[in-house]
């Protein structure tokens, strides 16, 4: 076992136990909080994976933005849902056998495909990734429609969050 | 060294732990966190195919910023939406939600 191994398993663990405590735990602010301890567990992947960029806007994006929003919503919500009663449907046991069936048939795929044990082959060139991911997104032969495609999609994502949750004036 | 088997076995748990969350839950806000897992997930598949695959391009990762930007943009408008019908309703139980049901 070298130590990158050790350290996979390790936030392995920690992240699939957050992750499980998110779609099990009573009170939904504990469920924002397992959500983001599992938010971390993803980044350390991409540290692992030599993506640091995705850290670091994972920590950004993820738990800077989206679950101080979660946290936010289930403050604003917080009347209704008491804590008390049942936290899911009648049939949660058809939800994990659909699950289950789900990670079996996925796995019956991946055992079967020649590359499931491939190692890392070795970066070329490390440390100029990022300029080369920075230009490919504005360059006109590579991603630049999707790139202008994914802010006018925030853009209107954001006109359309306020228009939705603002108070409607009489 | 890390097989690229380690990220995909931890990426299909992580995924079908969403989709239990989204199956299961009743409160909307629990269901889009089990989305959020979903996501992240397929995230970690992009950036290990990437990593493991074509490491000398770089489209595996132009994906997963695609993926980021829509994430964010889901999960703005899909609480605007809850926050919205709580206004309406009082209620933000998955169940109640049926005025468009015919």
């Amino acid at each position: 076992m070298t130590p990158e191994q050790i350290i996979f398993l390790i936030v392995a663990v920690v992240t699939l136990v957050a992750g499980i405590s998110v779609v099990t735990s009573r009170n939904l602010i504990h469920s924002a909080l397992w959500l983001i301890l599992s938010l971390f567990g993803i980044a350390v992947f991409y540290v692992l994976l030599d993506a640091g960029f995705f850290a670091v806007i994972q920590v950004i994006i993820y738990i800077g933005a989206i679950a101080i929003l979660f946290i936010f919503a289930a403050m604003l919500t917080r009347r209704v849902m008491q804590d008390t009663g049942p936290q899911s449907n009648s049939n949660w046991w058809l939800g994990a056998l659909i699950a289950l069936l789900l990670l079996a048939g996925i796995a019956v795929v991946l055992v079967n495909w020649q590359g499931f044990t491939a190692l890392a082959p070795e970066l070329i060139n490390p440390s100029g990734r990022l300029s080369q991911l920075g230009l490919a997104l504005v360059s006109p032969d590579q991603y630049v429609l999707p790139f202008e495609l994914a802010s006018v999609l925030l853009v209107a994502a954001m006109i359309g969050a306020i228009f939705v949750a603002g108070e409607k004036k009489q | 060294m890390i097989p690229l088997s380690w990220y995909l076995i931890f990426a299909a748990i992580l995924f079908c732990i969403g989709l239990y969350g989204v199956l299961v839950r009743k409160n909307a806000i629990a269901i889009l966190m089990g989305i959020e897992l979903m996501l992240n997930s397929v995230n970690i598949n992009l950036i290990a195919f990437w990593r493991y695959r074509s490491a000398d391009g770089i489209a595996g990762q132009a994906f997963a910023i695609i993926v980021f930007a829509v994430a964010a943009a889901e999960v703005a408008v899909g609480l605007a939406l809850i926050i919205s019908i709580y206004r309406r309703r009082s209620s933000i139980v998955a169940d109640d939600m049926n005025m468009m049901k015919w």
